[in-house]
């Protein structure tokens, strides 16, 4: 029998993207057993939805997965819709559509930099973190926050975008395609990072379904699975966009697939900043959401509708709803019970990176140990979002 | 055209108790006995996803538990939601043999509500430390488990900021 | 003693050994020049204080992320924000080579071992940030999962507040750091 060796890897490690431990069996260089530990930022938002009201809830999800925090609120705000059986105004829709495609690039960006400062690309992850920048301060002109905006609402949003915003996002989708190409010759033609990532960390279409991947994981196997194509939500029917595959199922491809949605949404964001319609940006249903501040002056009725959500929340009627959303790393699901008052019984988060993680020990079988960081970069996990 | 969802209900026959539809979103009751076939058909008929598996607690009602399935047809666009009712000393059969990503979702649902998943190969807690006691996501398991400490004042717990209303009934 | 040497070269050579020659032997061919040069020259100072100001002027944080405050620490590590102003860039790998830990994000039950293990690993003098409000005090959260501050696990120096606080909040928690570490009182308090 020959001699193997237990290294441990993590919790603080700096290239597991958080706080994730891997227990790595090898034999030489070889990898033969790896069981990742997870759990190491549990925080038990489940539970902590449970105790709050449909309306507070919404500070949580961005949290959960704080690099596409827009698509989170999305995920949430839709399915609190589908529960109430309503839809928000056609404008509040395209405002979040666009908010949501430029939190995906954001994440992609994240992603990027990520990934090759892990092969020792430093100068990328300041060329993407300066991008990101951009759009973060988009971000916090709409909503006042960088990071974790609690911007959506339930049938709309909390108020209408600030002027200029239209020229301030067209500004930066006109000088991103050039971007894009800088960093693909950075890395697409760089003999390093093909010889890193070329057929390394595979995974077949088949164990990526098994598995329960999403995203560009699953996209990268050669599954074309986009929830926004599959089960159109949010207006996504209304535009036209590719759903870039990959073929092979390596890094590589992987990191093909992100470079492409990146540019998928950005053709998105250019459709809908041009078909932006003008309207309320609330739904005008006094059961859901705020009246507006005029109203209050004048309306007995509306003082009482604005006390009862204010102190008592919406009460949705008694069922179970699933609403999913494609998130940067895939199939972002909430799954609400409610039993007809005015806090959820249960508040399930399907997490893509749970399922994606899962499989890292079969994309590694048989490899190196250089390459686990390789797979890690590649999946793009977010600890918070493994772990809730 | 026939929908994916009807051709499986139409396959599973007896096996569905009963059919909820709600918003869309089809649910099916299955028994316990026959869950693991049910979910083998459903698979053979095009969900190939087990998108999530999850549980509810619905202390202090009975049976306490719902066991909660979520596939998807990644072809067909459609999804299927299968629901068993499970008492508190119940167990479930293991889908870890159909899906092997299934076993980190029994893995936390084991952790986090105490349900035993029977033919799993590795039954442990997953999120929460080793040596930790009770399972959080029960309805019986007190919120707060560290209170702050500020002197002088006794905090309110989230939940009690505003009253929870009465449900409605069905 | 009389130091002599031309006025209008620095310090080095007022002060290192072997400059000092007398040019005439006496003492009363310094000039006014000179004695000026001198008083603009000479530097006191205690070796605690130096100590100090060559710390605090490159504090090396350990390379360690939790949650969402981790991406925002990323950020004030890249270019827009640019904590390479304040002598910090270096985040090191292995908490054994770093003196500052910011611990950005929430801890959790199950984490809070790991990151106690992590601070005891980094050597003397260390320093700690608690970085956002879960890092602070819990946060949103309360609840069985999450450890109400950090402070309940390691001693902290500064709090930033924020959720999570702006690359700006952190760097000026960063800079009240740098005062503390100045002021010998606060230098060797544990």
């Amino acid at each position: 029998m020959k001699e193997t060796l237990v290294l441990n890897m993590g919790p603080q490690h700096p290239a597991t993207h958080g706080v994730l431990r891997l227990v790595l069996e090898l034999e030489g260089e070889v990898i033969l057993n790896l069981e990742p530990v997870i759990g190491y930022l549990h925080t038990g938002f489940e539970k902590e939805m449970e105790t709050r009201t449909y309306h507070q809830n919404i500070v949580f999800p961005p949290r959960i997965e704080y690099l596409a925090t827009f698509i989170e609120e999305q995920a949430y705000v839709l399915a609190v819709e589908k529960l109430l059986g309503i839809t928000a105004p056609k404008r509040a829709e395209v405002i979040r559509l666009i908010l949501a495609e430029l939190s995906r690039i954001a994440s992609h960006l994240v992603y990027l930099g990520t990934a090759a400062i892990d092969l020792n690309v430093t100068s990328l992850l300041m060329y993407c973190f300066r991008d990101r920048e951009e759009i973060l301060d988009i971000f916090e002109m709409v909503s006042g926050q960088r990071m974790m905006h609690g911007y959506f609402r339930i049938g709309g949003l909390q108020w209408d975008l600030p002027q200029g915003f239209a020229e301030r996002v067209q500004r930066f989708l006109d000088d991103f395609p050039r971007r894009l190409d800088e960093y693909e010759t950075l890395l697409t033609d760089n003999l390093i990072w093909r010889k890193r990532t070329e057929g390394v960390a595979v995974l077949s279409a088949e164990d990526a379904i098994r598995y329960g991947c999403t995203g560009p994981v699953l996209r990268g196997s050669g599954v074309s699975y986009d929830v926004r194509k599959a089960f159109p939500y949010g207006g996504y029917a209304d535009y036209e966009f590719d759903v870039p595959v990959g073929s092979n199922g390596d890094a590589f491809d992987r990191y093909r697939v992100r470079m492409d949605e990146m540019r998928q949404s950005r053709r998105i964001i250019l459709q809908a900043l041009r078909g932006l319609p003008e309207g309320p940006i609330l739904v005008d249903d006094r059961k859901v959401a705020l009246p507006p501040r005029r109203e209050l002056v004048r309306s007995m009725e509306a003082v009482i509708h604005q006390f009862k959500l204010v102190s008592e929340g919406i009460h949705p009627p008694a069922g179970e709803v699933y609403a999913s959303v494609e998130s940067p790393r895939g199939e972002k699901g909430y799954y609400i019970v409610s039993d007809g008052s005015n806090r959820p019984v249960r508040v399930r988060v399907r997490s893509a990176s749970f399922n994606n993680l899962q499989a890292l020990p079969v994309m590694l079988r048989r490899g190196t140990v250089a390459d686990v960081v390789v797979a890690i970069a590649s999946i793009d996990i977010v600890l918070g979002d493994v772990d809730r | 055209m026939t929908r994916p969802e009807d051709v499986l209900v139409q396959r599973l026959g007896e096996a569905v108790v009963e059919q909820v539809r709600f918003r869309d979103d089809l649910t099916l009751i299955v028994p316990r006995e026959h869950m693991l076939r049910a979910l083998e058909i459903a698979g053979s008929t095009g969900f190939r996803l087990l998108t999530d598996l999850t549980a509810v607690d619905r202390h202090p009602a009975q049976p306490r538990f719902d066991v909660i399935y979520m596939l998807t047809s990644v072809e067909q666009h459609a999804r299927i939601r299968f629901m068993v009712h499970l008492a508190a000393d119940q167990t479930m059969p293991s889908a870890t043999s159909l899906w092997p990503g299934a076993n980190w979702l029994e893995r936390e649902v084991f952790d986090l509500f105490g349900i035993r998943f029977d033919g799993h190969p590795d039954l442990r807690r997953i999120l929460m430390p080793d040596d930790w006691e009770g399972h959080p996501l029960r309805k019986d398991y007190p919120l707060v488990e560290e209170p702050v400490e500020f002197k002088g004042h006794t905090p309110k717990v989230p939940s009690e900021i505003i009253p929870k209303s009465k449900p409605k009934l069905l | 003693m009389a130091v002599t040497g031309p006025p209008e070269r620095g310090p080095s050579t007022t002060l290192g050994a072997g400059t000092i020659v007398s040019r005439a032997g006496s003492p009363t061919e310094a000039t006014e020049a000179d004695l000026r040069a001198l008083e603009s020259n000479i530097l006191t100072t205690t070796v605690g204080r130096v100590v100090s100001w060559a710390r605090k002027n490159s504090l090396w944080p350990a390379q360690f992320g939790l949650a969402c405050c981790a991406i925002e620490m990323i950020a004030t590590a890249q270019a827009r924000f640019d904590i390479a102003r304040f002598g910090s860039e270096a985040f090191r790998a292995s908490p054994r080579q770093a003196d500052l830990m910011i611990v950005s994000g929430r801890v959790s039950q199950k984490m809070a071992p790991v990151v106690k293990h992590i601070y005891e690993q980094m050597l003397e003098p260390k320093w700690v940030i608690a970085m956002g409000d879960c890092a602070s005090c819990g946060g949103v959260f309360n609840n069985y999962a999450l450890v109400q501050g950090v402070d309940k696990l390691i001693p902290v120096d500064v709090y930033v507040a924020g959720c999570p606080p702006r690359p700006e909040a952190l760097l000026y928690g960063f800079l009240k750091l740098q005062e503390l570490i100045a002021e010998p009182a606060h230098r060797r308090r544990r």
